[in-house]
């Protein structure tokens, strides 16, 4: 705004309604983290609201040494990275030879792939699919189904045709096949929204939950998300897990860094939320140029 | 003159020799992934078969009883059944239906942010308020459970201590809202995320517009009704068809993870229900006839959403 203008009623308001609402959204995130370094046992009586009580950090040093969440750490960890760079290889591949005229069959198999994005054929027959695939209790079912994304296909395809075609067809002349045009021409030049499908690959990796709850019954395979939702489910067999730690742990420790019901779940929650918040800052302004051309395309 | 028309020809020459080389090398290269596709969107469909069987697990299709349309009329026809099927569209959507109407909150989310004149205040409000986008539902529970638990639960505790109530409430499993926790934690989850739409729509209206307004004497509150709001009624509205598409798919994994014995009734949505019934009594036939049903409904609602789309803005959205 070129005048300066004052700060009127309305800016009062507005301030404090958006400063309430952030508050909300910021504060669950705070919460949590405050009962992860606090007293467990004041924390267990939910007696820990706005800030830490009996600071500690045993609750970090000894996660670990529940059975299985080493490993779920692992399994979430691999399929993020494994997955997210195969399905932004995929859609850059795809979205480039999509641009390509000359490609056999290329309208047809475009929306071969596009069409799947409106239906689907509904959770039994999916599943019955899977276990037919021998994808139960498989690694791979948490990479194969989303190599290919159709969404991301549109935005990868809609910036390449962005792109001077001019650059391509100069360097097919100089004898480049069409894998070095994509890798040396097409890729450097489409870094912005491969970046962009890249943090949305990992954080749906990241929070993908239901494929270990649908497929997987081997707990070597179990994902973070879905230890927390057991442990959010199964307060019982948290105490089990809890006595478990202790005993690992040795001494009769005092109260307040035994570990609770509460402090396990709340330890893993922010296990689980922490590498969004570490790459949080980084993405955030990427996704915003990264959904304006999708909305380009609607 | 004659040899740069030779030059061309011949570099035309060149590129129709590639083109007719590439042809099969770059549908090659693509195969691979169309064959995923089929395999995880396209072969699925033959699963369809199971909502005309007897299908038990564990016993192969071929030795189980073809029941025709059997799994198709028990919705319909059995009285108890009928109730489950109304009880459970009334979930969806009642749902759905809140989702619509507090869609208009992102865009007044928008504006208002849009008005914020300290830019170090406008980032953190967004940069804060888009985050709950990018956690999943089910650490969106645990903070559920966290904030709300009967014992020890930050909410019982506050309003205790203020003395507003005298015994703890149990949020998580109340029945009577549901509706309303559902969409309260929806609107949680996604305003900010939402209103980053409308955020760019705002961002390029021509600024001009606004000079004008104030040139013609229009306060704040003027130039927001006359240039801001009609700047972003066509993105609302691309996106409000969008959701009715989606009317009759309000996702599984929210429901799933607020589910529990106590809200069951009011939250088994259409996804939930068909999760709960396959999976949970596998009962197979069954859940896969009321996945086509849904999957038939959808692809309805979308070309319906389609055709209001061609026909509002002349411009089709699939």
């Amino acid at each position: 705004m070129a005048t300066r203008q004052r700060f009127t009623l309305f800016d009062a308001l507005n301030y404090t309604l958006l400063g309430l609402f952030t508050l909300a959204c910021f504060f669950p995130f705070y919460y949590l983290f405050i009962n992860t370094i606090s007293n467990n046992d004041i924390s267990s009586k939910g007696l820990v609201m706005f800030w830490p009580k009996g600071f500690q950090l045993s609750n970090y040093e000894n996660i670990f040494q529940i059975p299985g969440l080493g490993m779920a750490a692992l399994v979430s960890f691999g399929r993020t990275v494994i997955g997210t760079a195969l399905t932004v290889a995929a859609s850059g591949l795809l979205g480039f030879l999509f641009t390509k005229n000359q490609m056999l069959g290329r309208r047809l198999w475009y929306r071969f792939i596009i069409v799947t994005m409106y239906f689907n054929a509904g959770l039994i027959p999916w599943y019955l699919t899977m276990r037919n695939l021998g994808l139960t209790n498989n690694f791979l079912a948490y990479i194969l189904p989303g190599i290919v994304s159709p969404f991301f296909i549109i935005l990868v395809k809609t910036y390449v045709e962005s792109t001077p075609i001019a650059l391509q067809e100069s360097a097919q002349i100089d004898g480049a096949g069409n894998l070095t045009i994509f890798w040396k021409i097409v890729m450097p030049l489409i870094t912005p929204i491969l970046a962009t499908i890249a943090i949305f690959s990992a954080v749906g990796q990241w929070n993908q939950f239901q494929d270990t709850l649908f497929l997987v019954t081997n707990p070597k395979l179990f994902t973070l998300q879905f230890i927390l939702y057991r442990y959010l489910n199964e307060a019982l067999s948290v105490a089990e897990l809890m006595k478990q730690a202790m005993s690992g742990g040795g001494s009769v420790a005092n109260l307040a860094l035994q570990p609770t019901p509460t402090s396990i779940q709340s330890t893993v929650s922010m296990i689980v939320v922490i590498p969004t918040l570490l790459v949080y800052p980084f993405f955030q302004r990427y996704f915003v140029k990264g959904l304006m051309i999708g909305a380009v395309k609607g | 003159m004659s040899a740069s028309l030779t030059k061309t020809a011949d570099s035309a020459l060149t590129r129709k020799r590639f083109q007719i080389k590439d042809k099969y090398t770059l549908f090659l290269m693509a195969l691979p992934f169309l064959v995923l596709v089929f395999l995880f969107s396209y072969l699925p469909l033959y699963g369809w078969i199971y909502a005309f069987y007897d299908y038990q697990p564990g016993i192969p299709l071929a030795n189980t009883d073809f029941v025709g349309l059997q799994w198709f009329t028990a919705m319909v026809s059995d009285q108890v059944q009928r109730a489950e099927m109304f009880r459970v569209l009334r979930n969806t959507f009642a749902i759905s239906s809140l989702g619509i109407v507090t869609s208009i909150l992102p865009v007044i989310f928008a504006i208002l942010l849009t008005e914020v004149r300290n830019s170090k205040f406008k980032r953190i409000v967004q940069t804060l308020t888009t985050l709950p986008n990018f956690i999943s539902w089910v650490l969106v529970y645990s903070f559920a459970f966290m904030l709300f638990s009967v014992n020890n639960g930050f909410f019982n505790h506050l309003l205790m201590s203020l003395g507003w109530i005298s015994s703890p409430t149990n949020i998580l499993a109340d029945d009577n809202h549901v509706w309303l926790a559902m969409t309260l934690w929806g609107v949680w989850k996604g305003l900010g995320w939402g209103a980053i739409m409308y955020i760019a729509a705002i961002t390029s209206i021509d600024s001009e517009l606004y000079e004008a307004a104030r040139v013609d004497g229009a306060n704040r509150f003027r130039q927001i009704w006359h240039v801001t709001v009609p700047g972003i009624i066509p993105t609302y509205f691309v996106l409000l068809i969008l959701s009715i598409a989606n009317f009759i798919n309000n996702g599984l994994e929210q429901f799933f993870v607020f589910a529990n014995a106590m809200n069951m009734n009011h939250i088994e949505v259409l996804d939930l229900y068909v999760y709960n019934i396959g999976m949970g009594n596998s009962n197979f036939g069954f859940a896969t006839a009321v996945s086509i049903m849904k999957s038939i409904v959808s692809l309805f609602l979308l070309f319906a959403a389609n055709g209001l789309s061609k026909l509002i803005r002349g411009q089709s959205i699939i």
